[in-house]
């Protein structure tokens, strides 16, 4: 640290090493096994795709890596189908 | 026997073929037998940066297809009678290495020579991983950079699954040779500092190397950076590298740590 610190930007390299230590930790985990994450994902639309016929263009999957939590969000437009009718 | 040793990264530019080179030369100038194997087949450059670009007759490739004894392929240095060097092939790609072949080629060389120093090919495919194949010891070279650093980490999961040593059960020999290390700008917190790398990499330290113009000088005169100018920062910090290589304890001292108040201060103008 030297006194231009004061004046100066901030220092990046702090920024750059808890990047690679989250991205790390995933990573480490996840290459030659499946991603837990990506599994997930692939499986929950797997499933709904089973029951409503899910448009591509409809879907939005949202994956936050963290460093102690991670999180998954997935927002599905399902269609409501007007010409079915209580049998 | 002799040891095998692989120069690795993953991220191509941040120094494999310069310190494949530096520590062939430094550990060749301690009077060891050392050669250089290029595996960087249809880039090579080694020959280049060792300045024996016009002296290639036969390559790697010719070996292990049996189109050229060993003999015949490897180049002695003019500078250093220990030191040789054996090239990659320009013209053909990297499909012309076989396993069995490789196997072959560095089992010969183990027996002639002291040290087999493989320099290899960027990225995670065939020519660098038949390249760390046999390795008794491999040295990751990596630059203080997120992108180097992260590569390096694969490259150290392929070491731990992929090497002949790994799949006996052994553990493979890992150092980290930190390169284009660039002391004001770790010290201005602009660049990952040596901590940083090593706890995020978590393999022991074979050196430090600064960034030096001395580098790109040495290669545009061919010659490795311990040969070209042995006084040099960078060419000080591989032979203190190759000495720890033959198992001497020297401490890694971090450039720039020594610093005064003064230096502190005024240390940003040095960049």
């Amino acid at each position: 640290m030297n006194i231009f610190r004061f004046f100066g930007k901030q220092a990046s390299a702090p920024t750059a090493r808890e990047r690679l230590q989250v991205l790390l930790a995933h990573e480490r985990v996840s290459v030659g096994h499946s991603d837990l994450l990506v599994l997930l994902r692939d499986e929950i639309l797997a499933v709904i795709a089973k029951h409503v016929q899910i448009d591509g263009d409809k879907v939005n999957v949202k994956m936050e890596r963290g460093a102690k939590v991670s999180t998954l969000a997935v927002d599905i437009e399902v269609p409501l189908d007007t010409t079915a009718r209580a049998a | 026997m002799g040891k095998v040793i692989v120069v690795t990264s993953g991220k191509g530019g941040v120094g494999k073929t310069t310190s494949a080179a530096a520590l062939g030369a430094a550990l060749a100038q301690r009077n060891e037998k050392t050669v250089v194997v290029d595996f960087d087949v249809g880039l090579r450059n080694l020959d280049l940066v060792m300045g024996a670009e016009r002296r290639v007759v036969y390559d790697l490739v010719n070996v292990i297809q049996g189109e050229a004894k060993l003999q015949q392929a490897l180049i002695r240095d003019k500078r250093v009678e220990t030191l040789y060097l054996l090239p990659a092939s320009q013209t053909r790609d990297k499909d012309n290495l076989t396993p069995e072949g490789v196997e072959r080629v560095i089992g010969a060389l183990k027996k002639a020579f002291d040290w087999v120093i493989c320099d290899s090919p960027a990225g995670i495919e065939r020519g660098a991983t038949l390249a760390m194949r046999h390795a008794d010891i491999a040295i990751v070279v990596t630059n203080p950079e997120v992108s180097s650093v992260r590569d390096s980490d694969r490259i150290i999961g392929l070491l731990d699954a992929k090497t002949e040593k790994a799949e006996r059960g052994e553990r493979i020999e890992k150092h980290l040779l930190l390169t284009r290390y660039n002391p004001s700008r770790a010290e201005r917190g602009d660049m990952l500092k040596v901590d940083d790398v090593l706890e995020i990499l978590s393999i022991p330290l074979l050196g430090i190397i600064p960034e030096s113009m001395d580098v790109l000088r040495a290669s545009n005169i061919g010659a490795p950076v311990t040969l070209a100018d042995s006084h040099s920062a960078p060419a000080l910090a591989y032979f203190d590298a190759a000495r720890r290589l033959t198992g001497e304890a020297i401490p890694v001292t971090v450039p720039g740590e020594r610093r005064g108040l003064f230096g502190k201060i005024f240390g940003r103008r040095a960049a």
